[in-house]
């Protein structure tokens, strides 16, 4: 009898413990969100975290987010999903895919998104470069995310040894003027940079009020015609060209590749993404100091003002209403200040909003690392204009190339700078055009 | 001679059926599809189409930058195969005596075959490195120059061409080796009694009879250099510095899978296939003269 | 008489220096053959030195050449970064199924050409047969297009189905079936045996030697396949090891490079194909001659 009463006990139990378990998976059946993404490593951690962090604060939604290669592998798959009818809800997409997304007709515009969930995020708040790049007559068409700006970076240690103060470089002529004595006081190179065209060609345009393409740079329509042939173009790179012949101007390749000579300790001056930041404390730390300023400007020419870089997120078409829902509300909860200050101090990469910059600056955070502020700074002491908003280019990839491919035979003197740019330019709106032709 | 068959409707149909329909599945329709798509402009999601006829090929011909893709696969592919084969064949048939051991020595030196590409240019990248190289340090106490692959682009072309190179070297050696053991010896000790010296001999003599092994490696290298070196100068130099060892198979990818420009990438796998054929063609047609000897 | 002396002598001579030649051309054989494994294997060596050191220790000058003891913690690190188990259970799963798909069904499409008339035989044939000039580059944005329809992007259906029709395999099995007696046929014949029984009971053990060999050949084939992986795969956990590797190694040169893990991690990948080759050289070597005729 006892044993038999013992049996039933413990199957009751057991029925119990199974339902208590079930329980929660039957009461709440979360909607799961899917979302793409390009960031590895330390970044792709942080990704994680943030996606946690929101699975935990609320039991509606759970947004799963799956690395899936570089900026190039994550949107061909993107593409490739959506022509399979199974594209994720949000995929990460870089500032080259701009145009692509926008013309695709297979994209959710954010502000549309949170207008229809009745979400309200506050869009006047966000830094005005950043805005500007992503918007369509006012209106944000993806969440801004990771976004960086090239500034200028120094090496203190081979500014000492060549015999010049603590004071960056405010002027491309202090540029040339301390890179020569650099050189002149050992270093291997005075001044270099990261991501050739979008440093020295994009943005350099957009921090003069220089225009970079018609139609406002794409804004205003499809862009057909450069016009990086114009007199600002010319001087920036006859500048430089001058600087490699004199040697105080080191070309060392194209993407990021030159960050290994500064953080190597190569270079006196260097301009690249203000991302670089993360990689070039942990590698010079112990063999150099370091500094950051706003870029250089041109004399003779207006201020404009920096453009972005980086990646943002991007709604795809094709999922349900519901989910939409979680969408709009990962994306508030992204927005918020609270976790804007968050991402940008563990990750390097802007903060995206004033209320966020305000946030770190009372956190004390840009007094412990005022590097990340520099950025910030510059962007906000631009104006912003027709000219410095962004850049929207169909074909922007390959455009990117003829541009380098032709700064490359400028520096290496085998053309004048206005040749070379003409050719640039010829060959750019040829690609432009294939681009355009495609959707009238 | 009459060939026994069997006699049976439908079994050879459903025997050939799975070859065939991988056949036409993976291999026809893409390549059908790649023709068709090269006479396009295609938008990045596929969903705009402008026929362009021959424009996709007019516009490569004239773009420098193909021009000079194709360059650098003839390049490429030439120090590969004469450097591969002339080391591979000098060292034969100075290695060819009648030894012991030549068995051991072919595997000892055939194991290179099994490193893939990508792993063999990785293994080279570091040897090649220009801040902790060994290659660049020893090299160091012989000229000042920098031997900086990340930004010369010859030296990075002969860092892939190093690597490749080594990769097909055993296999370069033993078929060379298995043709020198198969040259009768009477006619070369002939040769030596008439005062012919040990060169003059082998140009005259040995060369000319390996002629046949010399073709056949001398495709296979080509064709190993055109299209199986993908692996190799993604991993190491992606093309790079700016595009000095852009191949032409690294470019075809690129642009179709990096710039998103699908007609123009699909006009590249055209030519390549041109090339294929061109050399697959060349191959058979000597494959058939082999059997003279 | 003093004529018939010299030629003696001139004959004499020649025979001594002929047999000194030989007996110094065997010691130069021995030399040169060794030089060329050393040189051959020097690549491979500092990568297994440099997986055992630490990262300082690798990029440090002048370059160490010796092993040092951190191979553990290397390996560990290597197989923890990259995922390795499940890079390598893929290129296995790749590898072996590539193998076993493309023998099977290149053995039964030979067989059936070789045993069977049929309508069609030779356009299967010739079908077979053009796609020697299709290799994955020429044909890869559509490829992709294909797969994506068929849903098979990033994963195992994608990486392996596609790969296993070959023309190589094919060719290999019917000039083997061949060169078979057709004896054993007509008596399979006369004792009722249909050919399906035929093909189990006969050709398949005779063509045990080519299987070996084909397998040999496929499995590195498979395992170290980049482009087609690359393309395919689009989550890191379906990547191939080859690829894997590739991850490891940072691009644009503004992170620090583990080369010590970034060896380690390429040792353990390329160890199996080169494994399968030394152990079943001699099946590598016929498949090799085989497949390349």
């Amino acid at each position: 009898m006892r044993v038999f009463s013992s049996r039933s006990l413990s199957t009751a139990v057991l029925v119990v413990a199974v339902v208590i378990l079930a329980l929660p998976g039957i009461a709440l059946a979360k909607t799961e969100i899917v979302w793409w993404h390009a960031l590895q490593s330390a970044l792709g951690e942080r990704v994680n975290e943030i996606a946690a962090k929101f699975n935990a604060s609320q039991n509606e939604y759970e947004v799963k987010a799956i690395f899936k290669g570089s900026y190039p592998e994550t949107l061909n798959a993107a593409i490739a999903a959506y022509r399979a009818k199974q594209a994720p809800h949000v995929v990460q997409v870089y500032e080259v895919g701009t145009q692509t997304m926008l013309s695709s007709g297979a994209i959710y515009p954010v502000f549309q998104l949170m207008k229809d969930n009745n979400i309200a995020i506050d869009w006047n708040d966000l830094i005005g470069p950043v805005k500007t790049y992503y918007s369509s007559g006012g209106n944000l068409y993806s969440m801004a995310f990771n976004s960086s700006t090239p500034i200028l970076y120094y090496n203190k240690d081979l500014f000492k040894k060549a015999g010049l103060a603590d004071k960056p470089p405010a002027t491309w002529d202090e540029v040339e003027a301390m890179a020569k004595k650099l050189v002149a006081g050992g270093a291997k190179c005075g001044y270099s940079t990261g991501w050739p065209s979008w440093v020295l060609m994009e943005t350099m345009h957009a921090y003069h009020d220089q225009p970079f393409a018609d139609h406002a740079n794409g804004f205003d329509g499809l862009a057909t015609t450069l016009k990086i042939n114009g007199p600002f173009g010319v001087k920036m790179l006859e500048l430089l060209q001058r600087g490699a012949k004199e040697g105080w101007f080191t070309y060392n390749g194209r993407l990021n590749k030159a960050e290994a000579n500064m953080g190597g300790g190569e270079c006196g001056i260097f301009t690249t993404s203000s991302a670089y930041i993360g990689n070039i404390t942990k590698t010079a730390e112990g063999k150099f100091a370091w500094g950051t300023a706003p870029l250089p400007h041109m004399a003779g020419f207006p201020q404009g003002n920096s453009i972005i870089g980086g990646a943002t997120l991007w709604v795809m078409k094709g999922a349900k209403p519901e989910e939409y829902k979680g969408v709009a509300r990962f994306f508030k909860y992204l927005a918020s200040t609270e976790n804007q200050a968050w991402w940008a101090t563990t990750t390097g990469y802007l903060p995206l909003t004033q209320a966020a910059v305000k946030t770190m600056e009372a956190s004390g955070v840009y007094g412990k690392n005022p590097h990340l502020k520099t950025s910030v700074t510059q962007m906000n002491a631009g104006k912003t204009t027709p000219n410095s908003q962004g850049l929207r280019l169909g074909n922007y990839g390959s455009v990117r190339d003829a541009i380098e491919e032709q700064m490359e035979n400028v520096f290496a003197g085998k053309k004048t700078a206005k040749q070379g740019l003409d050719d640039a330019v010829a060959k750019s709106n040829d690609i432009l055009k294939e681009f355009a032709a495609l959707y009238k | 001679m009459k060939r026994t068959v069997f006699r049976n409707r439908w079994l050879p149909y459903a025997l050939v059926a799975p070859q065939v329909a991988i056949t036409v599945v993976f291999f026809y329709w893409p390549a059908l599809d790649s023709v068709r798509l090269s006479l396009y402009r295609a938008s990045p999601f596929g969903d705009r189409l402008i026929f362009v006829g021959w424009g996709n090929f007019a516009r490569l011909f004239n773009d420098a930058a193909y021009v000079r893709s194709a360059m650098t696969s003839v390049v490429f592919a030439f120090f590969v195969t004469v450097i591969g084969l002339a080391l591979a064949l000098v060292l034969a048939a100075l290695a060819n005596a009648k030894i012991r051991g030549l068995g051991v020595y072919r595997s000892l030196l055939l194991w290179p075959y099994g490193i893939a590409p990508a792993i063999a240019g990785i293994l080279w990248l570091f040897i090649f490195h220009p801040s902790y190289g060994v290659l660049p340090y020893v090299l160091s106490f012989v000229t000042a120059y920098q031997f900086n692959w990340f930004l010369k682009g010859w030296v990075a072309m002969t860092l892939i061409i190093v690597a490749a190179i080594w990769k097909q070297f055993g296999y370069n050696l033993a078929f060379y080796l298995a043709g020198l053991q198969g040259i009768e010896t009477s006619v070369l000790e002939a040769a030596s009694v008439d005062g012919a010296g040990p060169i003059r001999r082998f140009l005259a003599i040995t060369f000319p009879l390996l002629s046949p092994v010399t073709f056949f490696l001398f495709t296979l290298n080509m064709t190993f250099a055109f299209f199986d070196t993908f692996g190799l100068v993604h991993s190491v130099t992606q093309g790079g510095p700016g595009d000095a060892t852009s191949i032409l198979v690294y470019k075809a990818w690129k642009d179709g899978f990096e710039n998103l420009q699908l007609g123009i990438s699909a006009a590249q796998s055209v030519v390549l296939m041109a090339v294929v054929i061109g050399l697959t063609a060349f191959q058979f047609r000597f494959a058939e003269k082999r059997v003279n000897y | 008489m003093a004529r018939a002396v010299e030629a003696t002598a001139t004959v004499g001579l020649a025979v001594t220096a002929r047999r000194r030649r030989r007996d110094w051309s065997g010691f130069t054989a021995h030399a040169i053959l060794l030089a060329s494994v050393a040189v051959l294997a020097f690549p491979l060596y500092y990568a297994v030195v440099i997986s055992t050191q630490t990262v300082g220790q690798a990029t440090s000058l002048p370059p160490r050449l010796l092993p040092s003891t951190a191979l553990l913690q290397n390996y560990a690190e290597a197989w923890q970064r990259a995922k390795m188990g499940r890079l390598l259970f893929n290129s296995a799963v790749m590898a072996l199924a590539i193998a076993v798909g493309k023998i099977t069904i290149s053995l039964l499409s030979a067989f059936a050409i070789v045993y069977f008339d049929f309508r069609g035989k030779w356009l299967v044939f010739w079908m077979i047969f053009v796609t020697l000039m299709l290799p994955i580059p020429v044909r890869i944005v559509s490829t992709y297009e294909v797969m994506t329809q068929l849903g098979w992007v990033n994963t195992y259906w994608g990486l392996t189905v596609p790969l296993m029709a070959s023309a190589t395999g094919t060719f290999l099995f019917r000039q083997f079936y061949q060169t078979i007696p057709d004896s054993l046929a007509e008596a399979a014949q006369l004792d009722g045996a249909g050919p399906l029984r035929f093909l189990w009971s006969i050709l398949l053990p005779l063509s045990k030697a080519n299987i070996a060999a084909l397998f040999v050949i496929l499995f590195v084939y498979g395992w170290n396949e980049y482009l087609w992986p690359l393309m395919i795969t689009t989550t890191p956990e379906m990547r191939t090891a080859v690829v894997g590797v590739e991850s490891l190694v940072p691009r644009g040169g503004s992170q620090l490079a583990e080369w010590n893990v970034i060896m380690a991690a390429a040792v353990m990948v390329l160890l199996p194909p080169v494994a399968v080759i030394v152990v079943m050289q001699r099946w590598f070597v016929k498949g090799l001659i085989e497949t390349e005729k």
